[in-house]
């Protein structure tokens, strides 16, 4: 039996798609059509929807006329944004401490295990201080925050609160060239970058969409929260504040981070725009959707869970496999001295014109697969490097900085790194998938890693040139 | 024991993905389909011994391919064939939301309109008269409320209603204007001579007069036997290690 | 410009107007059909965005924000709400 589409000659696609033109020359079909079904469902509304009262149905956007008021619409915005990184610090401050310690708790008897069967001990090495604790690290610092952001933006999402930040913030993506919904994708990055460039897609451009890919990274992800977070508490905020104060100063300067990143997110937008990405603002049409009370128990469990799962799985998946390259490149010694440790010289020299040192940058460039192991990463260098620290909390992550020299120059260039450095390997891959351009993926590490060389450049320039340090 | 697929289609912001969460519970995995990039949830449920694979499309306003999203919706429903397209509409804003369902009906009759936040509407003073809306549809009508599981078990009977068969409806089709109707009239043998009957003619004379270039490049796709095979993407794509 | 209306970008806020036409052609048309702008239906300018553009508009009882560079390009007849 012959199917139709098997008929040679002129494509009948192409003759069936002429036939139609030719009756369709009349115009403004589209306008008739939808007007027909437009008038249809009118009709059955007006049939079978009857209303009480029409001005209730506005009350659902009775909030809106605060929360996108010209007085109170970017301080609630701020506001917000500060509340959700004080909850994230304050909650997520005990658990992390305790995990660290139930895992130290836990490698003690791994490695009186160890010892009793005679391992050898470059097996425990690998084992325990390369694979176990690159992956306790990782979960003891990146689960507990994550715990806590997540839900807690999961149910601002739920409200129906981010189309309004878009609202608010539209002009300024207009301004600098880019779609307005770029908020709601930045947004997501705040999550993850890599599922941030999947959401692009909202953006229907392409031109537009290129600008909100670039641009994600500058929006630090759950990888990079807890480096934040850490250093910020430890390095920003005066050594004297405690406790509340404390969580409350970490806050702000997270805050800053994040301006930080949002300026250069529109800086790059805007020069991009006028440059490689020229072209008129397309059409911008936004659904302000009506608020709804989330299912906050729901709505918690469901983010935790998604979100602990998620994280336990790229522990394992990226930090794993560091850990044990990270110690073998510690232990492996030539001429005299690790691998590591060439490594790091090597860098040095370039790392200290940025405020770093070789470590810091070799932990960057080992954390491309996952910002997460970028921390752990450090800890092994410096812990294999000879001064032995024990970590049995995140006190002591502390004393091992200042035992390398750290000053709050070096923090904070690690965190403007962070924020602005190429996104990782998993974003980049995205990218590719989604541009299929092998020229955009590349720009999009490379634009980013340019920033940050340049921002923290200038910073440890400034900064020693004041004599701040 | 016999197993269907559902489709779930919807404006954005109705809740259509908090009842296929609801349905689907943890059942479920991200994938795409027929060479399409677009990513869509995919589950599964069992109600009265049946198996139902359920696929989120994406939340659009309409089928007429204003954007890849609408376009990947539409290739579903028309290449694909669901058993029930599922469409989900906002009880507070019926208006705008039938439109989609009208659109959804001129392709197929296995449909079931379920008009969610019934609740939502109530609290507003919104009365929606399912029969009447029912009759002019000519498919099952259900409210319910996913997040407060309203309305469920009433959804889960109609859908095994048209998916079984057991009710075949005459969808509403919308007359348009006569200039319309003959150049549909015109085309509807041309479009059954050129693509076979197993796609809606009607529809498609309608959109080739609306100049919906995108549909006759997926059309032609499809025709040229079924290429999704090839296209098919790895399954790990848009599976984030984090999200 | 008595047959075409005033632009919905330069109504006040909390007016109501009746849609008379759409000087918009290609994907934003059909978008703007697709959420209820369509000649002959009413919309009420709700509220402008803090930093005075996008406009946010109420339309078959959904709330759709637009540029100017959109609002401007739909036109209306002013029929009612507190604006007039």
């Amino acid at each position: 039996m012959e199917s139709p589409h098997v008929i040679k000659g002129p494509d009948p696609m192409d003759s069936l798609l002429s036939a139609a033109k030719k009756l369709a020359d009349k115009g403004a079909i589209r306008d008739e059509i939808v007007s027909g079904i437009y008038g249809v469902s009118a009709g059955i509304c007006s049939d079978a929807v009857t209303y009480q009262d029409r001005k209730k149905l506005g009350s659902t956007y009775k909030l809106d006329r605060i929360v996108t008021s010209r007085l109170w619409g970017f301080p609630i915005m701020l506001a917000g944004l500060g509340l959700v990184f004080w909850i994230t610090i304050a909650g997520a401050n005990y658990p992390s401490g305790w995990l660290a310690s139930l895992f130290g708790w836990i490698e003690g008897y791994l490695t009186a295990g160890f010892e009793a069967v005679n391992a050898p001990s470059w097996l425990h090495g690998v084992l325990v201080l390369g694979l176990y604790r690159g992956t306790s690290w990782v979960i003891s610092v990146m689960l507990p925050p994550m715990l806590i952001f997540f839900p807690v933006f999961a149910l601002l999402e739920n409200f129906g609160y981010l189309p309004r930040v878009a609202f608010n913030m539209d002009r300024l993506f207009k301004k600098s060239g880019g779609h307005g919904k770029q908020a709601l994708t930045m947004s997501m990055g705040f999550g993850c970058n890599a599922a941030a460039i999947l959401s692009t897609r909202i953006i229907e451009s392409p031109r537009e969409r290129m600008l909100a890919i670039l641009t994600n990274n500058f929006v630090p992800c759950n990888g990079r929260w807890p480096t934040l977070i850490l250093l910020s508490s430890m390095f920003m905020v005066g050594a004297a504040t405690t406790g509340a104060l404390r969580t409350f100063s970490t806050a702000l300067v997270l805050m800053g981070i994040v301006l930080i990143g949002i300026t250069v997110t529109l800086t790059v937008s805007w020069v991009m725009s006028k440059t490689a990405l020229r072209g008129v603002p397309t059409h911008y049409t936004l659904e302000l959707p009506p608020y709804r009370r989330p299912q906050i128990w729901k709505t918690i469990v469901r983010s935790s869970k998604e979100k602990s799962l998620n994280v336990l799985t790229r522990a394992i998946i990226v930090a794993a496999p560091a850990g044990i390259i990270t110690w073998v490149l510690g232990n492996v010694v030539v001429g005299g001295d690790s691998v590591l440790n060439h490594m790091a010289a090597f860098f040095d020299p370039f790392a200290q014109l940025l405020g770093m040192d070789g470590f810091i940058i070799m932990a960057f460039i080992l954390g491309l697969p996952a910002n997460e192991i970028v921390l752990p990463i450090l800890l092994m260098g410096y812990m294999s490097s000879g001064a032995m620290v024990d970590v049995d909390g995140l006190g002591s992550i502390k004393d091992i900085f200042l035992s390398h020299g750290w000053t709050w120059l070096t923090a904070l260039n690690m965190m403007l790194f962070s924020l602005l450095h190429y996104p990782c390997g998993t974003t980049l891959v995205n990218i590719y998938k989604e541009t299929k351009s092998l020229k955009w993926a590349v720009l999009s590490a490379v634009i980013p890693l340019g920033i940050a060389i340049t921002v923290t450049f200038a910073v440890a320039q400034i900064v020693r040139l004041l004599g701040w340090v | 024991m016999s197993h269907y697929t559902v489709a779930f289609a919807g404006n954005p912001n109705t809740g259509k993905s908090t009842l296929f969460n609801l349905l689907t519970g943890l059942r479920q995995h991200t994938g795409n389909w027929a060479g399409k990039t677009v990513i869509t949830a995919e589950g599964e449920f069992t109600h009265n011994q049946h198996v139902y694979r359920a696929v989120d499309l994406p939340g659009t306003y309409s089928l007429y391919s204003n954007s890849a999203d609408e376009e990947a919706a539409r290739d579903y429903i028309i290449f694909e064939q669901p058993d029930v397209t599922l469409v989900v509409l906002d009880a507070t804003s019926l208006e705008r939301n039938l439109n989609l369902a009208l659109q959804v009906l001129e392709i197929t009759g296995r449909a079931v309109i379920c008009i969610n936040l019934i609740d939502e509407a109530k609290k507003l003073g919104i009365d929606i008269n399912l029969k009447a809306i029912s009759k002019r549809l000519g498919v099952p009508v259900v409210a319910i409320s996913a997040r407060n599981e309203i309305g469920i078990e009433a959804l889960l009977n109609q859908l095994e209603r048209v998916a079984t068969g057991a009710f075949t409806g005459k969808p509403l089709q919308i007359t348009y204007s006569e200039d319309i109707e003959r150049g549909i009239a015109e085309l509807i043998p041309l479009v059954e001579q050129t693509v076979g009957s197993r796609y809606p003619a009607r529809w498609i004379a309608l959109r080739l007069l609306d100049g919906d270039n995108s549909l006759l490049t997926s059309l032609k796709a499809h025709m040229r036997g079924s290429k999704r095979y090839e296209t098919k993407e790895v399954a790990g794509h848009g599976v984030t290690a984090c999200h | 410009m008595a047959g075409a209306g005033i632009p919905l970008s330069e109504a006040s806020n909390g007016s109501m107007l009746r849609i008379s036409g759409i000087e918009v052609q290609g994907v934003l048309r059909r978008r703007l059909l697709d959420l209820g702008f369509v000649v002959g239906n009413a919309v009420e300018v709700l509220r402008r965005s803090p930093l005075g553009d996008p406009i946010a508009f109420r339309v078959s009882n959904t709330t759709i924000a637009l540029r100017r560079e959109e609002s401007s390009l739909i036109y209306g007849h002013l029929i009612g709400g507190e604006g007039a």
